[in-house]
């Protein structure tokens, strides 16, 4: 604000008075127009929508692709002049902000800053929480300066990725074809369900989901789920290894609609998964629980993030764009499709009492619950499996992570899908 | 006259290759790539007892998918060649074994998973007939299925030229060999073969190339739980280790140049066209 003021003296008196009272963003509405920004990310939060609704509320262009983990990885390390706002996840950041390819964000220009979730800013959900393991986002969400290129552990006014979007993932269950509660992770090498199990071949978070089971049979605690030596990664593969040859795995997914299809048609009954598949497969009129488990959850954030060549003018905008991200209406959007916002109670007044209810409280459902593409979610007097945000964010056992070992967790990976 | 063509193939041939065997020798961290002569790419892979059964796995794939074409592919090449009599017949059977190939590859292999699947056609139709009382879960999701994907997507590999050439056998040496009084067996097997050879190595050098060098069909039909030389090209491209992808491609590459290079020391194709 008040450097758009100062800017404005130098214009001229009127311009000044006009700039003053009607905030800052005026003053270029005209030329913003002209402003298309790229931006990639996961597919989870690159929808057309939220595009259509950029151009509609704030004149500009945001142009969108979606890739997968890995590409959008590569993409934000390899090619920094492909994008300007990364909307990456913060295990990914942890990879790619020693690049020097984003640039840190100022948060005193980020208007809804101070209701971000206590988990982006000191960790905790609430002053009590204690900091689950692995990639937690506010480790890798602070940086040193303007010109950092490390990590620091305070709010330092300086942020890495502004946060948008993130989740609490377990596994996801047929409840009509296991017929019996399911309560632990050491439930997906069950021979019970031999043959029947999926897991998903992304090694970094499979690798996660592989450690909640192992921790979950009681063959072993780690000190750290989310920075495994060696030897705790030879051991949870070796598991998991004999396990695969055992036939316990129908078979590995990579994208979500494999992980859709294989839960609708039956090959599969216990499997990760991810909230919004949980969610297409009841559109399609099958049962599917995300089946909250006594371990906890295995949980994941994304934010956005800015190309280092981003400059002027798509800077401002770019900064416009966080602002209404932060807003609401995303959040909103988002939150009916089961993820959370960064700043939920902005989102309350993009949602029906209901809907609020039922996703973010907890709460038994009014009336049905439908998606934002409109489709039937939940009856009357359902409740969210897992319950409140509180219970669910507050139950994180880890976070996607990035391993010292990474490299060589990855071998490991590829022999496992290959033994 | 050849310079054009010369220009094309360096182009589009010897320039990639020499690409991706520069590249073999580089090395890589995470994010970047780093120009190198080291053979360190090299040596993880034939350090590791994942490669030699990945690529055993490779061969595995190659050989069984070949015995399956070349037998289906000869039969009906030869039904088409010597059964049809009229050639607008042999046209219009000839283009009803192209049909399938009016769709995607993709299309076609994953039009299999819903029909192999536990609860999916060929389930259910045996279980009704009561040929079986649980469903068959190795029809999907097994080398059973990458196999059968393989040889419905390459047999025309086969059918098309082992039937081109038995069209260009001169009808008259089957009938001097059956006038000389040779069963039809012995026709089929010292007049017939013999000269359909080019054919059948054409065909081989199809299929072989193509399954050798597959990554999607094993990636989808095994539902990712198996893995050929293609898949572990992939998962390296995937995680940006692209000097690592390269030596592995030059391994494949130099595999199967002297896999082609054993089947050219049985026939001459040039000598039989």
């Amino acid at each position: 604000m008040t450097k758009v003021s100062r800017r404005n003296i130098l214009k001229g008196g009127a311009a000044f008075a006009a700039g003053s009272t009607l905030g800052a963003p005026m003053i270029w509405a005209q030329n913003i127009k002209d402003v298309t920004l790229r931006q990639f990310g996961t597919g989870v939060s690159n929808l057309n929508d939220v595009a259509n609704k950029v151009k509609e509320d704030l004149g500009f262009t945001l142009e969108m692709t979606a890739l997968d983990s890995d590409s959008v990885t590569q993409r934000a390390a390899t090619q920094p002049n492909s994008f300007d706002i990364a909307d990456i996840e913060y295990w990914i950041c942890k990879k790619v902000w020693p690049t020097g390819n984003l640039q840190a964000m100022d948060t005193s220009k980020i208007k809804n800053y101070d209701k971000i979730v206590g988990i982006f800013r000191n960790g905790k959900l609430t002053p009590e929480s204690t900091i689950a393991q692995g990639t937690a986002p506010h480790t890798v969400g602070f940086t040193e300066g303007p010109d950092g290129k490390g990590f620091v552990d305070n709010e330092s006014g300086w942020m890495t990725l502004i946060p948008t979007i993130y989740n609490a993932d377990t596994l996801g269950i047929r409840p009509d074809l296991i017929g019996r509660p399911i309560k632990n992770w050491s439930e997906l090498l069950n021979p019970e369900f031999k043959g029947k199990a999926s897991i998903l071949d992304i090694s970094s978070i499979g690798i996660m989901d592989m450690a909640m089971v192992v921790e979950s049979m009681g063959e072993y605690t780690y000190p750290d789920k989310g920075n495994m030596t060696r030897e705790e990664i030879d051991l949870t593969m070796k598991i998991f290894t004999e396990a695969k040859q055992n036939g316990q795995f129908r078979a590995f997914w990579k994208s979500f609609d494999e992980s859709v299809n294989l839960m609708a048609s039956g090959e599969v009954v216990i499997q990760s998964m991810w909230s919004p598949a949980i969610t297409a497969v009841k559109s399609k009129g099958v049962e599917c629980v995300y089946q909250p488990l006594e371990e906890g959850y295995r949980s994941w954030g994304g934010g956005i993030g800015l190309s280092a060549s981003l400059s002027g003018l798509e800077r401002d905008a770019a900064y416009e764009y966080i602002n209404w991200y932060l807003d609401g209406w995303v959040g909103g959007y988002l939150m009916r499709q089961g993820y959370y916002s960064a700043v939920p109670e902005t989102s309350k007044a993009h949602m029906t009492e209901n809907e609020w209810g039922y996703w973010f409280e907890g709460k038994p459902a009014t009336d049905t619950i439908t998606s934002p593409t409109g489709d039937a979610l939940a009856q009357a007097g359902e409740v969210r499996d897992g319950g409140s945000f509180q219970d669910r964010m507050g139950a994180v056992a880890c976070w996607n992570a990035v391993m010292d070992e990474n490299q060589y967790m990855v071998r490991k990976w590829n022999e496992f899908i290959a033994a | 006259m050849a310079l054009p063509i010369m220009a094309v193939l360096m182009f589009f041939l010897v320039l990639p290759i020499v690409m991706i065997v520069t590249v073999s020798f580089w090395q890589a961290t995470e994010f970047s790539i780093i120009p190198a002569f080291d053979f360190e790419n090299y040596e993880f892979l034939f350090g590791s007892n994942v490669t030699y059964r990945v690529f055993f796995n490779t061969f595995k794939y190659a050989f069984i998918t070949w015995v399956f074409t070349l037998s289906i592919g000869f039969t009906v090449a030869y039904f088409l060649a010597f059964h049809i009599r009229s050639l607008t017949w042999q046209i219009v059977l000839f283009l009803l074994c192209t049909i399938p190939f009016w769709t995607s590859n993709i299309i076609r292999m994953i039009s299999w998973i819903p029909f192999l699947g536990r609860n999916g056609i060929a389930n259910s139709t045996l279980i009704s007939w009561g040929v079986i009382d649980e469903p068959l879960d190795w029809l999907l999701f097994s080398d059973f299925a990458v196999i059968l994907a393989f040889v419905h997507l390459y047999t025309l590999f086969m059918v098309v030229p082992i039937f081109n050439t038995m069209m260009r056998i001169d009808k008259s040496l089957i009938e001097a060999a059956r006038d000389a009084g040779a069963s039809g067996t012995q026709i089929l097997w010292s007049v017939i073969i013999p000269l359909t050879k080019p054919g059948i190595m054409i065909g081989t050098i199809f299929v072989v190339t193509l399954v050798m060098g597959d990554f999607i069909t094993v990636r989808f039909m095994s539902g990712s739980q198996s893995a050929n030389v293609g898949r572990l090209i992939s998962n390296d491209i995937a995680l940006l280790a692209y000097p690592s992808a390269s030596a592995t491609a030059v391994v494949l590459l130099l595999t199967v140049l002297i896999v082609i290079g054993i089947m050219l020391r049985f026939v001459d194709i040039r000598k039989e066209l």
